[in-house]
């Protein structure tokens, strides 16, 4: 029997403290949607999505109202598009259907017009990748990732040189809507294929035909559960956090469980992830904060992510059957308010971030630099954390935005969850000749491990 | 099926007749009833039951949501399930 103070606990931590299921994703697999035609597999991907997916929404506000939890996204990853569209190279065609099938099922994101091209890209992937800006820049729900790198290939510097030149161009294409193409697409090293979070979300190839993925979140609940041990020791701070996330993953597992069980669905993975969003009371920098920092970008900030990031997996992987995606602390500048008040008063820099996704969920995520950013500083910056990535065997990632016509210190409004960001600073310094030599970094001595 | 109600607000006279007779209403059976001022807020924890209802939980917390608003207090109704998720092993 469950008693009071656990209910009114469960109560509180979702009226007050932001506790919610952030994502349902369902994974749905398109290999039998292809076809020579691009019409044809325009139309296969767009009926498939629609028969498929059409109750998700539905299936998530009954789960969200049974269980008084809210259901913030619902969304659809799909095998990447590279591959569905490489025997008609129809890949515009596939972004238009899935932008209409995601409007039709009422979905907040559709993900995997994306790209696995960590060791070498086929003429068909080359030709893809280069209909990525106009795909972003004309769709509203469509988002895109591209794996340039993992710790067994090591990094694909050709394609790397290529994504930052395609990111310039997103942002160009939407220089009248805050360069906003950029904020729906992804460079990604180990990218993992269960992923239920946007933009990096698809489908892989190595999954059934219809899954489910639940993304939770909640760090109003670990900042709130923090304050209540006031100045205890880290090994204290460290329980608290692994007891407060086995409780929002046991949310977690029961939302996928009864979503796979409505959709006939097969039941994925719960991500852990610390999901932040632009409200007050729900940012994962006043978690670092309140462990102990004045404002997170000084000296220590690494070290409390660090600490969160495992405190996190410790307490969520006994409350799931499967856990899987990213699963850790994201930091992303835009869509958490600690962030961005650290970047306005000049204690954040894009430096220490990038120290910050060593040890975090992933990487650079949701930051604004100015919009005169060359293709190859953009390029060295992804080969920067594609480094830590591959060296580290972690998934890291970059989401920048070279706002049109922005420079340091301007800001940028995506509204809703996307946020708004400060302009980043980021050194000018040329690293042309690098990025310009192209070829491949090696995959790492531990990689070797067979 | 078996469900919690929790009702959280400041207090006044009439709050746990008004609740029960919306229960009834609905045909939803109270198996057990807690209440208490928790900080000086009003905070009561119901157990029902709804096998006897024929309305959806969704129905059935919307007319508890009518009849908080009335009362000027906060009154939800959740599944058993995601309290025994969370708090037990």
């Amino acid at each position: 029997m469950i008693n009071q103070r656990e209910i009114i606990e469960t109560v509180k931590m979702i009226g007050e403290y932001h506790l919610d299921v952030r994502t349902i994703t369902m994974g749905l697999n398109l290999l039998d949607c292809v076809s020579p035609s691009k019409e044809e597999t325009a139309n296969r991907v767009y009926e498939k999505i629609v028969r498929n997916a059409s109750t998700l929404v539905a299936t998530g506000e009954k789960i969200a109202s049974t269980y008084g939890i809210p259901i913030v996204n619902k969304r659809v990853s799909v095998t990447p598009i590279s591959l569905i569209g490489a025997s008609s190279g129809g890949y515009l065609e596939i972004a238009r259907a899935l932008d209409k099938a995601a409007k039709e099922i009422g979905i907040d994101f559709i993900g995997g017009y994306s790209a696995l091209v960590q060791k070498g890209a086929t003429k068909e992937e080359m030709a893809f990748l280069d209909t990525i800006p106009e795909a972003l820049a004309t769709t509203d729900k469509v988002c895109s990732s591209v794996n340039v790198a993992s710790t067994r290939a090591g990094i694909n510097m050709d394609v790397v040189g290529k994504v930052g030149k395609l990111i310039k161009e997103m942002a160009y294409l939407t220089k009248d809507r805050e360069s906003i193409a950029c904020a729906k697409f992804v460079a990604f090293a180990n990218a993992v294929e269960d992923n239920p979070f946007m933009a990096g979300a698809f489908h892989g190839v190595g999954e059934a035909d219809k899954v489910i993925n639940v993304g939770v979140s909640g760090p109003g609940v670990v900042k709130t559960a923090l304050e209540k041990i006031g100045d205890a020791d880290l090994d204290t701070v460290c329980e608290t956090i692994k007891k407060t996330a086995f409780k929002v993953t046991r949310v977690g597992q029961l939302v996928a469980q009864k979503a796979s069980e409505m959709l006939n669905a097969n039941f994925g993975i719960v991500d852990l992830s610390l999901a932040p969003t632009p409200v007050v009371g729900d940012s994962v920098a006043h978690i670092l904060e309140e462990i102990g920092l004045e404002q997170v970008g000084g000296c220590g900030t690494t070290a409390c992510l660090a600490l969160l990031n495992d405190a996190v997996k410790k307490g969520g992987i006994m409350a799931s059957s499967h856990v899987g995606g990213l699963s850790g602390a994201f930091i992303p500048v835009s869509e958490d308010i600690g962030m961005i008040n650290a970047v306005r008063s000049g204690s954040l820099s894009i430096q220490k971030l990038e120290a910050m996704t060593a040890v975090c969920s992933v990487g650079l995520d949701m930051i604004a630099i100015p919009g005169d950013t060359t293709a190859e500083v953009i390029s060295a910056l992804i080969a920067d954390e594609a480094s830590i990535g591959v060296v580290n065997n972690k998934t890291t990632a970059v989401r920048v935005i070279p706002a049109y016509g922005k420079k340091a210190g301007d800001e940028v409004e995506f509204g809703g969850l996307l946020g708004r960001a400060p302009v980043m600073a980021i050194p000018t310094v040329s690293p042309l000749r690098f990025i310009s030599r192209g070829g491949r970094i090696a995959a790492p001595l531990h990689s070797q491990k067979n | 099926m078996k469900a919690y109600i929790t009702v959280m607000g400041k207090d006044r006279v009439g709050i746990i007749a008004k609740v029960a007779t919306t229960l009834a209403e609905c045909k939803v059976n109270i198996e057990d009833i807690n209440q208490t001022i928790l900080q000086g807020t009003f905070t009561m924890v119901m157990a029902v039951g709804t096998d006897e209802s024929n309305m959806t939980i969704e129905e059935i917390g919307a007319e508890l949501k009518n009849c908080g608003q009335e009362l000027g207090v906060e009154i939800a109704i959740r599944h058993e399930d995601i309290f025994n998720a969370m708090h037990s092993i």
